[in-house]
């Protein structure tokens, strides 16, 4: 028999430490037995189980960088959402659920690599673009890099705070409301406005909701990225 | 198995024995692709059948739109969790494809615009079982959805359907896909729950 424990097997995780990120978000920092770490990128799956037996599956992208060890998820509610909810309303240090992972070899960067690279996040599409922001930071890797972050309005931003701190240009769009003294963009990501902030003839990566990466997509294929060089992540459901 | 503190079911649907395990029922229709949408102009779009084959077999675009055309209604399944129910489909049976074509191995790559690929065994494809589509829901099928045309293969996961399809690459033997190779699974039965490598 071995005792290795592989990537698809389910195991029991508790949850150690719990800070909300926005009104609407949660960073939930996990004990997962046997973790053997992750690349930035990667998601795990969770799986809930209700006092009746009912589960439910979900995937959510991986926050923490490759060096932080214990694997931190965050999660964004949505509404009418069926898993989320628990996460950012219910969920406190010490509750149980099972996870598996992490999975994913695509949507994934190494600070090995050398290319720049330009990572463009609509919402809460930000969480595993985090992950290899804290990575670049973590390894000290000194390839250009920038982040353009669409979001709502201010309590929207996953990370704020951190974002000020993590090395590289940070640009931001309100697409609902800005603060009162804000002199950026307000207005959802166009063609002009990737002409003006993005690293192009890099490397770049998008997630989001998918209308939300599939314009900015087409945007940059437009502005004449090599569709290989666009690495995309998109999600939807609750 | 572990019960979740406070966690309780919110959808009142009863799937029955249609939802596989893991799976929850979605109402609309989230997209998963790895990379910019392609786009294909229909004068350049063909569709080809090549590899080990016994003669190859190509056609335009206008002369797909003339097979003999199937509207399947079939419930899909994608690995991230969502299932839709009865989502109805336009386009031609992979058997009318290949009809008066020998297969001279019996492991198929699907081949995309983007360079996307996928990996089945033949039998996946066959027994009409299969369709490349180019019709979805009475209209034709949008670019993020896999238009002009995607394989559809509704007992596997997802993935397998592989969006902007533009042909079949006919092998002796098995050859890992695009997220094959990535870490998901060879054959992706959702019944089975087949996700990733391993599973």
């Amino acid at each position: 028999m071995s005792s290795v424990i592989r990537a698809t097997d389910w195991r029991e995780a508790t949850v150690a430490a719990i800070a909300p990120e926005t009104p609407r978000a949660a960073t939930l920092t996990l004990d997962v037995p046997g973790w053997d770490g992750h690349r930035a990128g990667q998601h795990v799956d969770v799986r809930l189980t209700a006092e009746d037996g009912y589960r439910a599956q979900r995937s959510y992208s991986i926050a923490s960088a490759p060096e932080d060890g214990r694997p931190m998820i965050t999660v964004e509610e949505l509404f009418d959402g069926e898993v989320s909810p628990w996460f950012v309303q219910v969920a406190a240090e010490g509750d149980m659920f099972e996870v598996r992972g992490p999975f994913g070899g695509w949507f994934v960067w190494d600070a090995s690599e050398t290319q720049p690279i330009m990572l463009i996040a609509g919402g809460s599409g930000l969480v595993p673009l985090m992950s290899m922001l804290r990575h670049r930071r973590n390894a000290g890797s000194q390839v250009p890099a920038k982040l353009l972050v669409s979001a709502r309005e201010a309590d929207d931003v996953l990370y704020a705070r951190e974002l000020e701190t993590i090395g590289v240009d940070v640009v931001l769009t309100y697409t609902r409301r800005a603060p009162r003294d804000w002199t950026g963009y307000t207005r959802r990501v166009d063609r002009a406005m990737l002409q003006e902030t993005a690293i192009l003839g890099g490397r770049t990566y998008i997630c989001g909701p998918t209308t939300f990466v599939e314009t900015v997509a087409d945007h940059l294929v437009a502005l004449g990225e090599p569709p290989a060089n666009i690495r995309t992540e998109r999600f939807g459901g609750g | 198995m572990p019960v979740t503190r406070g966690f309780n079911r919110r959808r009142e649907t009863t799937p029955g024995d249609r939802l596989p395990p893991g799976q929850y029922l979605e109402r609309g229709f989230p997209v998963l692709s790895a990379g910019p949408t392609p786009e294909t102009p229909l004068d350049e779009w063909t569709f080809r059948i090549t590899g080990a084959v016994d003669a190859e077999r190509e056609w335009t675009w206008e002369e797909f739109q003339a097979l003999e055309k199937e509207t399947p209604t079939v419930d899909i399944h994608c690995v991230t969790t969502w299932s839709k129910f009865d989502t109805t489909w336009e386009g031609v049976s992979v058997d009318t494809l290949l009809d008066g074509v020998e297969p001279l191995g019996g492991y198929v790559t699907a081949f995309s615009d983007g360079g996307y690929t996928t990996n089945l065994p033949l039998e996946d494809l066959t027994g009409g079982r299969a369709w490349v589509v180019y019709g979805f829901d009475g209209e034709a099928l949008e670019p993020e959805h896999g238009g002009p045309a995607r394989l559809l293969v509704p007992h596997l996961y997802f993935w397998k359907s592989a969006k902007w399809v533009r042909g079949l690459y006919f092998m002796e033997s098995d050859d890992p896909g695009f997220w094959e190779t990535l870490g998901y699974h060879d054959r992706g039965d959702p019944w089975l729950e087949q996700r990733y490598q391993g599973d």
